[in-house]
């Protein structure tokens, strides 16, 4: 997707300095090679369930978060370990969490598509397609309420958008000037459904929100600086008129809808796939792109490489040395009041366990 | 005391508790505007605004799930369905998100929300209106359901549910909304009743009828028929809450009659009235005299005939038979 305005001379982006520009990278890097240092503990059984990975979108959740302020929150679906990485969640805690460990981020109780970090403005993470969206207005709803200039970054896939929850988010958001915006990360499939097989839509998904008379844009997904210009856009309607906003943003996943995806390489081609790689990666284009720009040298870069690298090999030695949760943890977490020992939560019978 | 209506009693519950949290805003259709479709907010809009008291859009999974997401933020949502029977519409949120978001998140989220509504059979509005999906609710770990029988109980568990910091899903009735009991005067001081306590609503040594919600009043009227006409003395324990459950009143009212009889209007598979069941013969076997009986809802959708669907509900006369057969 060609684009012909240079979004780097974007306010937002001017702001940056060359040691912004670099630790974006380092995001990029650090995501990536999370995510690859998972394949190997995922082979051999050493995690559970569902491991869907991010790999060549890392530019959509690093860009879009590098905005948020104080007052600016995250949700997503199940494919959520870059959200959380970008939001500041530390690789020990979403690694634990894979291997299902107590050190893990939801003490090994969410899994893979239930990262959560509610301290750093990031709220998951969540399994059921769609199902995240109603609650990214709520939180975008929240902020608002409380009087503050808030927004809530609520992503989704493009399979998602096809769900009711997410229409009826759309109309109560511009009926009632909700200050959210939604980011459909648009990598082409539904898990083996391409984009023309899965949604009837004129031109563009996004445009979808003209229904609704709200604001709309498509993004290139690879240029981290036009979704980081196109985003502050949305951010500033949030944040100024209190206003919903739709982005599509263009993407790419290279592997399967998840690690258990068998058939990922049957509804695409392996061109298809190589083509990505080759020159569409966004990690890549964006370490070239501050290399050109004269920040850092080849050398450095590779540093960052290595040195995210080797913070996920520390990561998975962290998570395959942290215990189990307990058999009696199954019983915290579920109550707020019978956690807290209150007396609403030691008044009657909870649990049912015979 | 002073006698006010069930609806009444509610609306009080949210003016006081508006009042005493900024946090505490009420949502759902007519709500607002309208003054609720039941007349249970009314005269709330005006007094206290559009920030506090908002319409929705016919769109239960959008609006459920926006209370959701609001409360992980510390707003307290009280929202309205209009009829319980539309949680279907919105199963995700409520069963996906609001029961699961504190444990998927290892506690680091909560859902200080309630839902709200009627859900009773017994209007001849047919089977899609006339669900009682307690026992549905109640089955799933992190969510909290009671169901009040009474003015009082209503307005005292509203405030307890408004301050419980987990979801709790308030099964009400259109039947009960225009009843008057004794409620307590503001004047007298904070009124609450508190979640997982069940209330003897009548003393009885004979056999203990077990109810909760609209099938306390038909429990209350069996108990006065097994009383003048057969000499029985029944007593009547109102569950006021399903889970957590007072299972000690419970098993306390069955070691001392004896004899159980489970008044529950929802449907009998997996109900309310099997659970019930369990725990007795569990924790009371040894003091049965009798098989322990239920009277539910007869099992099939509801009918609308209106001459007909009164046959399909608990009655009186079908609690005062199964007592009877166990006596």
């Amino acid at each position: 997707m060609a684009t012909t305005t240079d979004y780097s001379q974007a306010p937002i982006n001017q702001q940056l300095t060359a040691d912004d520009k670099i630790d974006l990278y380092r995001q990029l890097a650090r995501i990536r090679r999370f995510e690859q240092a998972t394949q190997k503990p995922y082979s051999q059984g050493k995690m559970g369930g569902f491991l869907h990975l991010y790999i060549g979108q890392e530019s959509v959740a690093v860009g879009t978060i590098s905005l948020c302020g104080a007052h600016d929150h995250v949700i997503t679906a199940y494919r959520c370990h870059a959200h959380a990485l970008s939001c500041g969640m530390n690789m020990n805690e979403c690694m634990a969490e894979l291997f299902g460990k107590a050190t893990g981020c939801s003490k090994g109780k969410g899994g893979s598509m239930h990262f959560f970090a509610p301290d750093k403005n990031f709220w998951g993470g969540h399994g059921i397609v769609g199902g995240q969206t109603p609650l990214g207005l709520g939180l975008a709803f929240g902020e608002k309420y409380k009087g503050n200039k808030g927004a809530c970054l609520c992503y989704m896939g493009d399979g998602a958008i096809n769900q009711g929850a997410f229409h009826e988010s759309l109309n109560i958001a511009q009926l009632h000037s909700v200050p959210v915006v939604y980011i459909i990360e648009n990598n082409g499939y539904s898990m083996g459904t391409s984009q023309n097989r899965s949604s009837a839509y004129k031109d563009t998904l996004a445009k979808r929100a003209d229904a609704y008379d709200m604001a709309w844009d498509t993004v290139d997904g690879e240029n981290i600086y036009e979704v980081r210009a196109k985003t502050q856009q949305a951010l500033e309607r949030a944040h100024n008129q209190s206003k919903p906003t739709v982005l599509e943003i263009f993407t790419y996943r290279y592997y399967g809808h998840s690690v258990a995806d068998a058939n990922h390489k049957k509804y695409r081609t392996p061109e298809e796939i190589e083509d990505y790689k080759k020159n569409h990666d966004p990690v890549l284009l964006w370490r070239g792109q501050i290399i050109s720009e004269g920040l850092l040298t080849d050398e450095q870069a590779t540093a960052i490489d290595k040195e995210a690298r080797k913070e996920a090999a520390a990561s998975v030695k962290f998570a395959e040395e942290s215990p189990y949760p307990t058999v009696d943890s199954i019983f915290e977490d579920v109550y707020w009041e019978v956690d807290n020992n209150t007396e609403a939560g030691n008044t009657g019978r909870h649990f049912f366990n015979d | 005391m002073r006698e006010i209506e069930y609806r009444d009693a509610l609306n009080e519950a949210f003016d006081e508790e508006l009042a005493r949290d900024e946090n505490v805003v009420l949502m759902g259709e007519e709500v607002a505007q309208y003054n609720g479709a039941y007349k249970v907010t009314k005269g709330l809009w005006e007094k206290w605004g559009d920030k506090r008291i908002m319409d929705m859009p016919i769109s239960e999974a959008g609006f459920i799930g926006m209370g959701v997401g609001a409360s992980m933020l510390g707003v307290r949502p009280v929202m309205e369905l209009m009829f319980w029977s539309f949680h279907s519409v919105a199963f995700d949120q409520l069963v996906n998100n609001a029961a699961n978001v504190r444990y998927m998140s290892g506690g680091l989220c909560n859902c200080p929300i309630v839902i709200r509504g009627p859900a009773n059979g017994g209007t001849n509005v047919g089977a899609t209106h006339s669900h009682t999906p307690e026992g549905l609710f109640a089955a799933f770990p992190g969510l909290k359901v009671i169901s009040p029988a009474t003015a009082a109980d209503a307005k005292g568990l509203m405030k307890s549910a408004i301050r419980d910091n987990d979801p709790v899903y308030v099964m009400e009735s259109t039947l009960l909304y225009g009843v008057k009991g004794p409620v307590p005067d503001p004047a007298d001081g904070d009124f609450t009743i508190p979640l997982g306590v069940a209330d003897i609503k009548r003393e009885g040594t004979d056999v203990s009828l077990i109810a909760h919600g609209q099938s306390v009043l038909v429990a209350l009227k069996a108990a006065e028929i097994l009383q003048s006409e057969h000499g029985i003395n029944a007593e009547v324990v109102d569950l006021r809450s399903i889970r957590p459950l007072d299972q000690d009143a419970i098993i306390n009212s069955v070691k001392k009659t004896n004899r159980a009889v489970i008044v529950d209007e929802s449907k009998p598979f997996c109900g309310v009235s099997s659970q019930l069941i369990t725990l007795i013969q569990e924790y009371a076997f040894d003091h049965l005299d009798a098989p322990i009986k239920r009277v539910c809802s007869l099992d099939a959708p509801a009918i609308y005939s209106p001459a007909v669907e009164p046959e399909q509900l608990p009655t009186p006369a079908k609690v005062v038979k199964a007592v009877l057969s166990i006596s």
